[in-house]
Protein backbone atom coordinates (compact mmCIF):
# COMPACT_ATOMS: atom_id res chain seq x y z
CA UNK A 1 0.00 0.00 0.00
CA UNK A 2 1.38 3.54 -0.70
CA UNK A 3 1.40 5.59 2.40
CA UNK A 4 0.02 8.99 1.80
CA UNK A 5 -0.62 10.37 4.82
CA UNK A 6 1.52 12.07 7.32
CA UNK A 7 1.73 13.09 10.63
CA UNK A 8 4.69 15.33 10.65
CA UNK A 9 6.34 18.84 13.09
CA UNK A 10 6.35 22.21 12.28
CA UNK A 11 10.19 22.86 12.04
CA UNK A 12 9.58 26.56 11.85
CA UNK A 13 6.70 29.21 10.80
CA UNK A 14 7.33 32.64 10.05
CA UNK A 15 5.18 35.61 8.08
CA UNK A 16 7.08 36.51 5.27
CA UNK A 17 5.49 39.77 4.47
CA UNK A 18 1.42 40.52 6.06
CA UNK A 19 -0.25 37.44 5.02
CA UNK A 20 2.36 35.32 3.65
CA UNK A 21 3.35 32.69 5.88
CA UNK A 22 6.75 30.08 5.32
CA UNK A 23 6.00 26.70 7.23
CA UNK A 24 8.63 24.20 7.23
CA UNK A 25 7.69 20.86 8.18
CA UNK A 26 10.50 17.76 9.10
CA UNK A 27 8.72 15.31 6.39
CA UNK A 28 11.23 13.19 5.36
CA UNK A 29 9.20 10.16 4.09
CA UNK A 30 6.66 12.50 2.42
CA UNK A 31 9.65 14.65 0.01
CA UNK A 32 11.28 11.66 -0.89
CA UNK A 33 9.20 11.34 -3.80
CA UNK A 34 8.10 14.77 -4.17
CA UNK A 35 8.08 16.83 -7.48
CA UNK A 36 8.22 20.49 -8.30
CA UNK A 37 4.59 21.61 -8.95
CA UNK A 38 2.96 18.97 -6.54
CA UNK A 39 0.85 19.81 -3.67
CA UNK A 40 -0.31 18.56 -0.30
CA UNK A 41 -3.19 18.55 1.80
CA UNK A 42 -3.03 20.21 5.05
CA UNK A 43 -5.56 18.80 7.68
CA UNK A 44 -6.04 21.18 10.66
CA UNK A 45 -6.10 20.01 14.00
CA UNK A 46 -9.70 21.75 14.65
CA UNK A 47 -11.70 18.86 13.30
CA UNK A 48 -14.69 20.60 12.64
CA UNK A 49 -13.04 21.71 9.95
CA UNK A 50 -13.48 18.71 7.58
CA UNK A 51 -11.95 19.48 4.74
CA UNK A 52 -7.58 19.52 4.36
CA UNK A 53 -6.39 22.67 2.92
CA UNK A 54 -4.34 22.19 -0.49
CA UNK A 55 -1.31 24.01 -0.29
CA UNK A 56 1.74 23.82 -2.84
CA UNK A 57 5.14 22.77 -2.51
CA UNK A 58 7.32 25.70 -2.08
CA UNK A 59 10.49 23.59 -1.91
CA UNK A 60 12.17 20.26 -0.73
CA UNK A 61 15.02 21.00 1.34
CA UNK A 62 17.35 19.27 3.30
CA UNK A 63 21.45 18.90 3.39
CA UNK A 64 23.10 17.57 0.85
CA UNK A 65 21.18 14.57 -0.48
CA UNK A 66 19.47 14.18 2.27
CA UNK A 67 15.99 15.49 1.82
CA UNK A 68 13.88 16.03 4.81
CA UNK A 69 12.07 19.38 5.03
CA UNK A 70 8.63 20.40 3.43
CA UNK A 71 8.58 24.25 2.95
CA UNK A 72 5.03 25.13 2.45
CA UNK A 73 4.58 29.25 1.25
CA UNK A 74 0.88 30.39 1.54
CA UNK A 75 -1.56 33.02 2.14
CA UNK A 76 -4.22 33.44 4.52
CA UNK A 77 -7.35 34.22 3.45
CA UNK A 78 -9.44 35.86 6.30
CA UNK A 79 -9.61 35.74 10.02
CA UNK A 80 -11.63 33.44 10.40
CA UNK A 81 -10.18 30.85 7.37
CA UNK A 82 -8.34 27.46 8.15
CA UNK A 83 -5.39 28.97 6.54
CA UNK A 84 -5.17 31.80 9.71
CA UNK A 85 -5.81 28.62 11.80
CA UNK A 86 -2.35 26.90 10.37
CA UNK A 87 -0.50 30.49 10.52
CA UNK A 88 -1.42 30.16 14.35
CA UNK A 89 1.22 26.46 14.83
CA UNK A 90 4.28 27.25 16.33
CA UNK A 91 7.57 24.93 16.15
CA UNK A 92 6.30 21.64 17.45
CA UNK A 93 2.95 21.57 16.45
CA UNK A 94 2.19 18.29 15.25
CA UNK A 95 0.04 18.50 11.55
CA UNK A 96 -1.68 15.61 9.55
CA UNK A 97 -0.61 15.89 6.01
CA UNK A 98 -1.57 13.70 2.58
CA UNK A 99 0.54 13.83 -0.08
CA UNK A 100 2.84 14.64 -2.68
CA UNK A 101 -0.31 15.20 -4.67
CA UNK A 102 -1.04 15.76 -8.02
CA UNK A 103 1.07 15.73 -11.60
CA UNK A 104 3.94 18.37 -11.26
CA UNK A 105 5.77 20.01 -13.85
CA UNK A 106 6.96 18.14 -16.56
CA UNK A 107 11.03 18.55 -16.75
CA UNK A 108 11.33 16.94 -19.52
CA UNK A 109 9.32 18.90 -22.14
CA UNK A 110 11.17 22.12 -21.23
CA UNK A 111 14.57 20.90 -23.31
CA UNK A 112 12.58 21.19 -26.68
CA UNK A 113 14.78 22.25 -28.68
CA UNK A 114 13.77 25.09 -30.83
CA UNK A 115 15.02 25.57 -34.35
CA UNK A 116 18.57 27.37 -33.88
CA UNK A 117 17.63 28.75 -30.17
CA UNK A 118 19.13 27.17 -26.66
CA UNK A 119 16.69 26.33 -24.05
CA UNK A 120 15.25 29.93 -22.12
CA UNK A 121 12.10 28.41 -19.57
CA UNK A 122 9.71 31.51 -18.27
CA UNK A 123 9.24 30.65 -15.04
CA UNK A 124 5.97 32.93 -14.63
CA UNK A 125 4.58 33.63 -11.51
CA UNK A 126 1.75 35.92 -10.12
CA UNK A 127 1.21 36.62 -6.37
CA UNK A 128 0.68 33.74 -4.25
CA UNK A 129 1.15 31.36 -7.52
CA UNK A 130 5.02 32.31 -7.08
CA UNK A 131 5.90 29.57 -4.30
CA UNK A 132 5.64 26.65 -6.31
CA UNK A 133 8.07 27.98 -8.87
CA UNK A 134 11.02 27.95 -6.54
CA UNK A 135 10.78 24.20 -6.24
CA UNK A 136 10.77 24.58 -9.68
CA UNK A 137 13.85 26.48 -10.57
CA UNK A 138 15.59 24.36 -8.44
CA UNK A 139 14.80 21.00 -10.54
CA UNK A 140 14.95 22.37 -14.28
CA UNK A 141 18.35 21.76 -15.77
CA UNK A 142 18.28 24.54 -18.44
CA UNK A 143 18.64 27.93 -18.36
CA UNK A 144 15.08 29.70 -16.27
CA UNK A 145 14.51 33.15 -16.33
CA UNK A 146 12.08 34.00 -13.43
CA UNK A 147 9.31 36.64 -14.02
CA UNK A 148 7.51 37.47 -11.26
CA UNK A 149 4.66 39.71 -10.91
CA UNK A 150 3.43 40.95 -7.19
CA UNK A 151 1.08 43.55 -6.25
CA UNK A 152 3.09 46.37 -4.02
CA UNK A 153 6.45 46.17 -2.71
CA UNK A 154 5.90 43.04 -0.56
CA UNK A 155 7.98 40.95 -2.84
CA UNK A 156 8.35 37.46 -0.70
CA UNK A 157 10.67 34.79 -1.99
CA UNK A 158 12.06 37.76 -4.77
CA UNK A 159 15.85 37.35 -3.38
CA UNK A 160 15.72 33.46 -3.42
CA UNK A 161 14.44 33.18 -7.21
CA UNK A 162 17.33 35.62 -8.23
CA UNK A 163 19.49 33.00 -6.25
CA UNK A 164 18.23 29.91 -8.02
CA UNK A 165 17.06 31.37 -11.80
CA UNK A 166 19.57 32.63 -14.49
CA UNK A 167 17.81 35.81 -14.69
CA UNK A 168 15.00 37.83 -12.87
CA UNK A 169 12.64 39.72 -14.29
CA UNK A 170 9.75 41.52 -12.09
CA UNK A 171 6.81 43.46 -12.10
CA UNK A 172 4.91 45.74 -9.65
CA UNK A 173 1.05 46.17 -10.05
CA UNK A 174 1.84 49.54 -8.26
CA UNK A 175 5.44 50.44 -9.70
CA UNK A 176 7.08 50.21 -6.57
CA UNK A 177 9.72 48.00 -7.90
CA UNK A 178 10.78 46.74 -11.43
CA UNK A 179 8.60 47.44 -14.28
CA UNK A 180 5.03 49.04 -13.37
CA UNK A 181 2.36 46.52 -14.45
CA UNK A 182 2.26 42.55 -14.93
CA UNK A 183 4.22 40.05 -15.66
CA UNK A 184 3.91 40.35 -19.69
CA UNK A 185 4.67 43.86 -19.32
CA UNK A 186 8.43 42.90 -17.74
CA UNK A 187 9.18 40.15 -20.40
CA UNK A 188 8.01 42.77 -23.16
CA UNK A 189 10.22 45.66 -21.51
CA UNK A 190 13.16 43.21 -21.63
CA UNK A 191 12.11 41.53 -25.13
CA UNK A 192 12.49 38.51 -23.44
CA UNK A 193 11.50 35.54 -25.82
CA UNK A 194 11.36 32.10 -23.92
CA UNK A 195 11.25 28.95 -25.65
CA UNK A 196 8.82 27.40 -23.49
CA UNK A 197 6.54 28.99 -20.42
CA UNK A 198 5.85 27.25 -16.55
CA UNK A 199 3.54 29.40 -14.66
CA UNK A 200 1.23 29.58 -12.18
CA UNK A 201 -0.93 32.37 -10.73
CA UNK A 202 -4.47 33.95 -11.25
CA UNK A 203 -6.69 32.95 -14.08
CA UNK A 204 -6.60 36.54 -15.69
CA UNK A 205 -2.29 35.97 -15.95
CA UNK A 206 -2.51 32.32 -16.98
CA UNK A 207 -5.06 33.46 -20.11
CA UNK A 208 -2.92 35.93 -21.18
CA UNK A 209 0.14 33.23 -21.25
CA UNK A 210 -1.72 30.89 -23.14
CA UNK A 211 -2.76 33.55 -25.87
CA UNK A 212 0.96 34.74 -25.34
CA UNK A 213 2.33 31.14 -26.16
CA UNK A 214 -0.14 30.22 -29.02
CA UNK A 215 0.85 33.35 -30.84
CA UNK A 216 4.85 32.20 -30.68
CA UNK A 217 3.80 28.57 -31.19
CA UNK A 218 5.70 28.07 -27.84
CA UNK A 219 4.88 25.19 -25.33
CA UNK A 220 2.80 26.83 -22.43
CA UNK A 221 2.12 24.68 -19.32
CA UNK A 222 -0.17 25.85 -16.32
CA UNK A 223 -0.21 25.35 -12.85
CA UNK A 224 -3.97 25.45 -11.91
CA UNK A 225 -6.73 25.69 -8.94
CA UNK A 226 -9.97 24.27 -7.94
CA UNK A 227 -11.52 23.96 -4.48
CA UNK A 228 -11.16 20.64 -3.11
CA UNK A 229 -12.11 18.16 -0.88
CA UNK A 230 -10.61 14.37 -1.48
CA UNK A 231 -7.20 15.65 -3.62
CA UNK A 232 -6.77 12.43 -4.84
CA UNK A 233 -9.21 12.47 -7.87
CA UNK A 234 -12.30 10.10 -6.21
CA UNK A 235 -15.02 13.12 -5.41
CA UNK A 236 -14.60 15.01 -9.03
CA UNK A 237 -14.90 18.83 -6.94
CA UNK A 238 -12.09 20.22 -8.66
CA UNK A 239 -12.96 20.36 -12.48
CA UNK A 240 -11.38 22.54 -15.09
CA UNK A 241 -13.35 22.04 -18.29
CA UNK A 242 -11.03 20.69 -20.83
CA UNK A 243 -10.37 21.23 -24.60
CA UNK A 244 -11.84 17.57 -25.66
CA UNK A 245 -12.94 14.72 -23.91
CA UNK A 246 -11.17 13.73 -21.07
CA UNK A 247 -10.51 9.85 -21.44
CA UNK A 248 -11.08 9.15 -17.58
CA UNK A 249 -14.06 10.99 -17.18
CA UNK A 250 -15.38 10.78 -20.59
CA UNK A 251 -16.92 14.59 -20.78
CA UNK A 252 -14.98 17.89 -21.27
CA UNK A 253 -13.94 18.03 -17.34
CA UNK A 254 -10.27 17.04 -15.68
CA UNK A 255 -9.19 16.87 -12.27
CA UNK A 256 -7.15 19.60 -11.44
CA UNK A 257 -5.90 17.23 -8.00
CA UNK A 258 -4.96 14.67 -9.87
CA UNK A 259 -4.82 15.22 -13.67
CA UNK A 260 -3.27 18.59 -12.78
CA UNK A 261 -2.48 20.67 -10.82
CA UNK A 262 0.07 21.38 -14.09
CA UNK A 263 -1.93 21.14 -17.49
CA UNK A 264 -0.56 22.50 -21.17
CA UNK A 265 -2.08 25.71 -21.55
CA UNK A 266 -4.30 24.50 -24.49
CA UNK A 267 -5.76 21.06 -23.09
CA UNK A 268 -7.86 23.44 -20.61
CA UNK A 269 -10.84 25.91 -21.47
CA UNK A 270 -9.91 29.14 -19.41
CA UNK A 271 -13.11 30.94 -20.50
CA UNK B 1 -13.64 -14.36 24.82
CA UNK B 2 -11.32 -16.88 22.41
CA UNK B 3 -13.61 -16.84 19.38
CA UNK B 4 -13.48 -14.75 16.72
CA UNK B 5 -16.30 -12.35 17.20
CA UNK B 6 -18.51 -13.23 13.84
CA UNK B 7 -18.71 -9.71 11.24
CA UNK B 8 -20.59 -11.35 8.37
CA UNK B 9 -24.09 -9.64 7.90
CA UNK B 10 -26.55 -10.57 4.61
CA UNK B 11 -28.35 -8.17 2.41
CA UNK B 12 -30.84 -9.56 0.18
CA UNK B 13 -29.11 -12.95 0.26
CA UNK B 14 -25.85 -11.20 -0.61
CA UNK B 15 -23.15 -12.11 1.91
CA UNK B 16 -20.91 -9.19 3.26
CA UNK B 17 -17.81 -10.23 5.19
CA UNK B 18 -18.53 -7.04 7.63
CA UNK B 19 -20.82 -4.46 7.65
CA UNK B 20 -18.71 -1.89 6.65
CA UNK B 21 -18.88 -0.29 2.97
CA UNK B 22 -18.25 2.86 1.35
CA UNK B 23 -20.67 5.63 0.52
CA UNK B 24 -21.23 6.13 -2.74
CA UNK B 25 -19.37 9.46 -4.33
CA UNK B 26 -17.04 9.44 -2.20
CA UNK B 27 -14.99 6.37 -3.49
CA UNK B 28 -15.29 6.55 -7.54
CA UNK B 29 -15.13 2.95 -8.24
CA UNK B 30 -12.17 2.27 -6.02
CA UNK B 31 -9.43 2.74 -8.47
CA UNK B 32 -8.29 5.74 -6.48
CA UNK B 33 -8.38 5.12 -2.93
CA UNK B 34 -7.33 1.34 -3.45
CA UNK B 35 -3.40 2.54 -3.98
CA UNK B 36 -3.76 3.84 -0.26
CA UNK B 37 -6.10 0.89 1.21
CA UNK B 38 -6.87 -2.16 0.96
CA UNK B 39 -9.84 -2.79 -0.39
CA UNK B 40 -10.50 -6.60 0.53
CA UNK B 41 -11.38 -5.75 3.65
CA UNK B 42 -14.32 -3.67 3.21
CA UNK B 43 -18.24 -5.74 3.25
CA UNK B 44 -18.93 -3.93 -0.23
CA UNK B 45 -17.74 -0.86 -2.52
CA UNK B 46 -20.97 1.03 -3.16
CA UNK B 47 -19.68 2.80 -6.73
CA UNK B 48 -20.39 6.16 -7.57
CA UNK B 49 -23.72 7.01 -9.37
CA UNK B 50 -23.52 5.39 -13.09
CA UNK B 51 -26.23 6.78 -15.63
CA UNK B 52 -27.01 5.43 -18.78
CA UNK B 53 -24.29 7.76 -20.77
CA UNK B 54 -21.74 10.20 -19.61
CA UNK B 55 -22.83 13.27 -17.38
CA UNK B 56 -20.93 15.96 -17.13
CA UNK B 57 -22.09 17.32 -13.49
CA UNK B 58 -22.75 20.97 -12.13
CA UNK B 59 -20.12 23.67 -13.29
CA UNK B 60 -17.81 25.09 -10.18
CA UNK B 61 -17.39 25.78 -7.53
CA UNK B 62 -19.07 22.17 -6.68
CA UNK B 63 -17.47 22.25 -2.72
CA UNK B 64 -17.43 24.53 0.10
CA UNK B 65 -16.60 23.63 3.55
CA UNK B 66 -19.27 23.95 6.75
CA UNK B 67 -18.95 23.31 10.19
CA UNK B 68 -18.01 20.13 10.75
CA UNK B 69 -19.09 18.95 7.25
CA UNK B 70 -18.74 19.87 3.52
CA UNK B 71 -21.73 21.49 0.78
CA UNK B 72 -21.24 19.33 -2.48
CA UNK B 73 -22.91 19.84 -5.89
CA UNK B 74 -20.81 17.13 -7.98
CA UNK B 75 -23.87 17.02 -10.25
CA UNK B 76 -23.63 13.00 -10.43
CA UNK B 77 -20.42 13.64 -12.99
CA UNK B 78 -19.93 10.09 -13.94
CA UNK B 79 -18.39 8.54 -17.43
CA UNK B 80 -21.67 6.57 -18.19
CA UNK B 81 -22.70 3.01 -18.22
CA UNK B 82 -20.46 1.94 -20.97
CA UNK B 83 -17.45 2.67 -19.67
CA UNK B 84 -17.90 1.85 -16.04
CA UNK B 85 -18.98 -1.86 -17.42
CA UNK B 86 -15.75 -2.19 -19.85
CA UNK B 87 -13.18 -0.16 -17.19
CA UNK B 88 -14.39 0.36 -13.62
CA UNK B 89 -16.16 -3.38 -13.36
CA UNK B 90 -12.88 -5.40 -14.38
CA UNK B 91 -10.70 -3.45 -11.82
CA UNK B 92 -13.34 -4.00 -8.75
CA UNK B 93 -13.76 -7.74 -9.58
CA UNK B 94 -10.19 -7.69 -8.98
CA UNK B 95 -10.54 -7.72 -5.10
CA UNK B 96 -12.16 -9.92 -2.39
CA UNK B 97 -15.26 -7.57 -1.72
CA UNK B 98 -18.98 -7.31 -2.79
CA UNK B 99 -19.86 -4.99 -5.54
CA UNK B 100 -22.78 -2.72 -5.08
CA UNK B 101 -23.58 0.09 -8.39
CA UNK B 102 -25.31 2.77 -7.73
CA UNK B 103 -27.81 4.23 -10.47
CA UNK B 104 -28.79 7.07 -11.26
CA UNK B 105 -31.09 8.93 -14.13
CA UNK B 106 -32.94 11.68 -14.80
CA UNK B 107 -36.05 9.40 -16.21
CA UNK B 108 -37.32 5.66 -14.96
CA UNK B 109 -36.59 4.89 -18.80
CA UNK B 110 -32.78 6.04 -17.57
CA UNK B 111 -32.65 4.14 -14.43
CA UNK B 112 -33.86 0.85 -16.40
CA UNK B 113 -31.74 1.42 -19.26
CA UNK B 114 -28.45 1.29 -16.66
CA UNK B 115 -30.10 -1.92 -14.77
CA UNK B 116 -30.27 -3.84 -17.77
CA UNK B 117 -27.18 -3.48 -18.99
CA UNK B 118 -26.01 -4.31 -15.82
CA UNK B 119 -28.36 -7.60 -15.23
CA UNK B 120 -25.73 -9.64 -17.32
CA UNK B 121 -22.22 -7.94 -14.94
CA UNK B 122 -20.98 -9.53 -12.11
CA UNK B 123 -22.44 -7.11 -9.93
CA UNK B 124 -23.91 -8.33 -6.63
CA UNK B 125 -26.58 -5.12 -5.56
CA UNK B 126 -28.00 -1.77 -6.96
CA UNK B 127 -28.36 0.58 -5.33
CA UNK B 128 -31.19 3.48 -6.60
CA UNK B 129 -30.14 6.71 -6.33
CA UNK B 130 -33.65 8.78 -6.17
CA UNK B 131 -32.51 11.28 -3.55
CA UNK B 132 -29.30 13.15 -4.82
CA UNK B 133 -30.56 16.96 -4.47
CA UNK B 134 -28.28 18.17 -6.99
CA UNK B 135 -30.11 17.46 -10.20
CA UNK B 136 -32.77 19.33 -11.05
CA UNK B 137 -34.88 16.15 -12.78
CA UNK B 138 -35.29 12.89 -11.07
CA UNK B 139 -33.68 13.52 -8.07
CA UNK B 140 -35.80 15.11 -6.15
CA UNK B 141 -38.92 14.16 -8.44
CA UNK B 142 -38.93 10.33 -7.62
CA UNK B 143 -37.27 10.53 -3.82
CA UNK B 144 -39.94 12.92 -1.87
CA UNK B 145 -43.22 11.58 -3.01
CA UNK B 146 -44.33 8.05 -1.18
CA UNK B 147 -45.92 7.40 -4.72
CA UNK B 148 -43.42 8.15 -6.86
CA UNK B 149 -41.25 6.00 -4.98
CA UNK B 150 -43.62 2.93 -4.71
CA UNK B 151 -43.70 3.43 -8.76
CA UNK B 152 -40.24 3.82 -9.59
CA UNK B 153 -39.27 0.98 -7.01
CA UNK B 154 -41.89 -1.37 -8.85
CA UNK B 155 -40.24 -0.42 -12.27
CA UNK B 156 -37.07 -1.79 -11.46
CA UNK B 157 -37.46 -4.30 -9.19
CA UNK B 158 -39.40 -5.55 -12.26
CA UNK B 159 -36.65 -5.13 -14.51
CA UNK B 160 -33.34 -5.79 -12.33
CA UNK B 161 -31.01 -8.67 -11.89
CA UNK B 162 -29.48 -7.99 -8.84
CA UNK B 163 -31.10 -7.39 -5.28
CA UNK B 164 -32.15 -3.64 -5.28
CA UNK B 165 -31.60 -1.30 -2.46
CA UNK B 166 -33.86 1.97 -2.80
CA UNK B 167 -31.10 4.77 -1.21
CA UNK B 168 -33.61 7.53 0.54
CA UNK B 169 -33.39 11.42 0.71
CA UNK B 170 -33.61 13.01 4.26
CA UNK B 171 -35.30 15.82 2.70
CA UNK B 172 -38.61 14.52 3.47
CA UNK B 173 -41.37 15.28 5.53
CA UNK B 174 -41.70 11.39 7.26
CA UNK B 175 -38.94 8.87 6.47
CA UNK B 176 -40.89 6.35 7.46
CA UNK B 177 -43.55 6.63 4.87
CA UNK B 178 -40.57 6.87 2.29
CA UNK B 179 -39.32 3.97 3.85
CA UNK B 180 -42.57 1.82 3.48
CA UNK B 181 -43.41 2.94 0.00
CA UNK B 182 -39.91 1.75 -1.41
CA UNK B 183 -40.87 -1.72 0.74
CA UNK B 184 -44.16 -2.21 -1.05
CA UNK B 185 -42.55 -1.08 -4.56
CA UNK B 186 -40.58 -4.39 -3.94
CA UNK B 187 -37.24 -3.10 -2.86
CA UNK B 188 -34.68 -5.46 -1.37
CA UNK B 189 -33.26 -2.93 1.27
CA UNK B 190 -32.88 0.73 2.13
CA UNK B 191 -30.00 2.65 2.83
CA UNK B 192 -30.44 6.13 3.88
CA UNK B 193 -29.52 9.29 4.50
CA UNK B 194 -28.17 10.76 1.49
CA UNK B 195 -26.88 14.35 1.63
CA UNK B 196 -29.28 17.12 3.06
CA UNK B 197 -30.10 20.11 0.87
CA UNK B 198 -28.01 23.49 2.10
CA UNK B 199 -26.36 26.49 1.01
CA UNK B 200 -23.40 28.47 1.95
CA UNK B 201 -23.35 32.36 1.20
CA UNK B 202 -19.77 34.33 0.78
CA UNK B 203 -20.77 37.40 2.92
CA UNK B 204 -17.90 39.37 1.63
CA UNK B 205 -18.57 38.73 -1.89
CA UNK B 206 -21.98 38.72 -1.18
CA UNK B 207 -22.53 35.79 -3.79
CA UNK B 208 -23.72 31.97 -3.30
CA UNK B 209 -20.60 29.98 -2.90
CA UNK B 210 -21.55 26.93 -4.72
CA UNK B 211 -22.43 27.67 -8.63
CA UNK B 212 -25.63 25.48 -8.19
CA UNK B 213 -26.74 27.70 -5.29
CA UNK B 214 -27.71 24.52 -3.09
CA UNK B 215 -25.47 21.24 -2.62
CA UNK B 216 -25.79 18.36 -0.63
CA UNK B 217 -24.80 18.55 3.27
CA UNK B 218 -22.58 15.60 4.63
CA UNK B 219 -20.03 14.41 7.44
CA UNK B 220 -20.16 14.61 11.41
CA UNK B 221 -22.90 18.03 11.16
CA UNK B 222 -25.30 15.40 9.98
CA UNK B 223 -24.85 12.12 12.18
CA UNK B 224 -27.50 12.82 14.46
CA UNK B 225 -30.38 13.22 11.71
CA UNK B 226 -28.99 10.12 9.70
CA UNK B 227 -29.18 8.06 13.13
CA UNK B 228 -32.79 9.00 13.86
CA UNK B 229 -34.02 8.67 10.73
CA UNK B 230 -32.32 4.97 10.12
CA UNK B 231 -33.97 4.43 13.55
CA UNK B 232 -37.47 5.57 12.30
CA UNK B 233 -36.81 3.58 8.62
CA UNK B 234 -36.04 0.34 10.81
CA UNK B 235 -39.15 0.52 13.02
CA UNK B 236 -41.43 1.24 9.79
CA UNK B 237 -40.14 -1.65 7.64
CA UNK B 238 -39.01 -5.44 7.74
CA UNK B 239 -36.14 -5.37 4.49
CA UNK B 240 -32.75 -4.80 6.00
CA UNK B 241 -31.26 -1.14 6.19
CA UNK B 242 -28.27 0.21 5.02
CA UNK B 243 -27.03 3.14 7.33
CA UNK B 244 -25.31 6.63 6.80
CA UNK B 245 -24.28 10.07 7.30
CA UNK B 246 -21.50 11.29 9.16
CA UNK B 247 -19.56 8.28 10.09
CA UNK B 248 -15.83 8.78 11.10
CA UNK B 249 -15.18 6.22 13.15
CA UNK B 250 -16.41 3.05 14.24
CA UNK B 251 -18.47 4.24 17.54
CA UNK B 252 -20.46 5.91 15.27
CA UNK B 253 -21.09 2.90 12.85
CA UNK B 254 -21.89 1.31 15.45
CA UNK B 255 -24.91 3.89 16.54
CA UNK B 256 -26.08 2.87 13.13
CA UNK B 257 -25.97 -0.64 13.89
CA UNK B 258 -27.70 -0.12 17.21
CA UNK B 259 -30.29 2.10 15.89
CA UNK B 260 -31.35 -0.75 13.64
CA UNK B 261 -28.62 -0.43 10.18
CA UNK B 262 -27.69 -4.10 8.90
CA UNK B 263 -24.68 -2.24 7.07
CA UNK B 264 -23.35 0.50 7.20
CA UNK B 265 -21.23 3.47 4.86
CA UNK B 266 -18.98 5.61 5.05
CA UNK B 267 -18.16 8.67 3.05
CA UNK B 268 -16.98 11.86 3.52
CA UNK B 269 -14.62 10.12 6.72
CA UNK B 270 -12.00 9.20 3.67
CA UNK B 271 -11.26 12.47 2.64
CA UNK B 272 -10.08 12.94 6.16
CA UNK B 273 -8.89 9.91 6.35
CA UNK B 274 -8.27 6.97 3.64
CA UNK B 275 -7.80 4.55 5.43
CA UNK B 276 -11.15 5.19 7.59
CA UNK B 277 -12.97 2.27 6.19
CA UNK B 278 -10.47 -0.35 7.53
CA UNK B 279 -9.99 1.25 10.60
CA UNK B 280 -13.98 1.00 11.46
CA UNK B 281 -13.45 -2.52 10.63
CA UNK B 282 -10.79 -3.15 13.44
CA UNK B 283 -12.88 -0.88 15.55
CA UNK B 284 -15.75 -2.69 15.36
CA UNK B 285 -13.94 -5.72 15.89
CA UNK B 286 -12.63 -4.38 19.10
CA UNK B 287 -16.00 -3.21 20.51
CA UNK B 288 -17.23 -6.89 20.05
CA UNK B 289 -14.23 -8.74 21.95
CA UNK B 290 -14.50 -5.89 24.57
CA UNK B 291 -18.20 -6.19 24.83
CA UNK B 292 -18.12 -9.97 24.31
CA UNK B 293 -20.29 -9.82 21.37
CA UNK B 294 -19.67 -12.91 19.36
CA UNK B 295 -21.92 -12.05 16.42
CA UNK B 296 -22.70 -9.00 14.86
CA UNK B 297 -26.49 -9.44 14.85
CA UNK B 298 -27.06 -9.05 17.93
CA UNK B 299 -26.09 -5.26 18.28
CA UNK B 300 -28.99 -4.64 15.09
CA UNK B 301 -31.46 -2.45 16.34
CA UNK B 302 -30.72 -3.22 20.38
CA UNK B 303 -30.56 0.10 21.31
CA UNK B 304 -33.05 0.86 24.09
Amino acid sequence: MKKILYSVKAVSQKELCPGIFDLRLSAPELVQNARAGQFVNVFLNDRSRLLPRPVSICEIKGTGNEKDTLRLVYRVTGEKAGTAELSSYAAGTQISLLGPLGNGFPLEKARWEMPGREPDIAVVGGGIGIPPLLELCHELPCRKTAVLGYRNENLFLKDEFDLAADRLLVATEDGSYGIKGNVLDAMKASKYEPTCIMACGPLPMLRALKQYAAERNIPCFISMEERMACGVGVCLGCVVKSAETDPHSCVKNKRVCKDGPVFKAEEVDLT
Amino acid sequence: MSREPEMKVSIAGVELKNPVMTASGTFGSGEEYSEFTDLNRLGAVVTKGVANVPWAGNPVPRIAETPSGMLNAIGLQNPGVDVFIQRDLPFLKKFDTKIVVNVCGHTAEEYLEVAERLSEEPVDLLEINISCPNVKEGGIGFGQDPKAVEKITAEIRKKAKQPVIMKLSPNVTDISEIAKAAESGGADAVSLINTITGMKIDVVKRKFVLANKTGGLSGPAIRPVAVRMVYEAAHAVKIPVIGMGGITNADDALEFILAGATAVCVGSANFRNPLATSEIVDGIRDYMLQYDISDIRELTGAVG
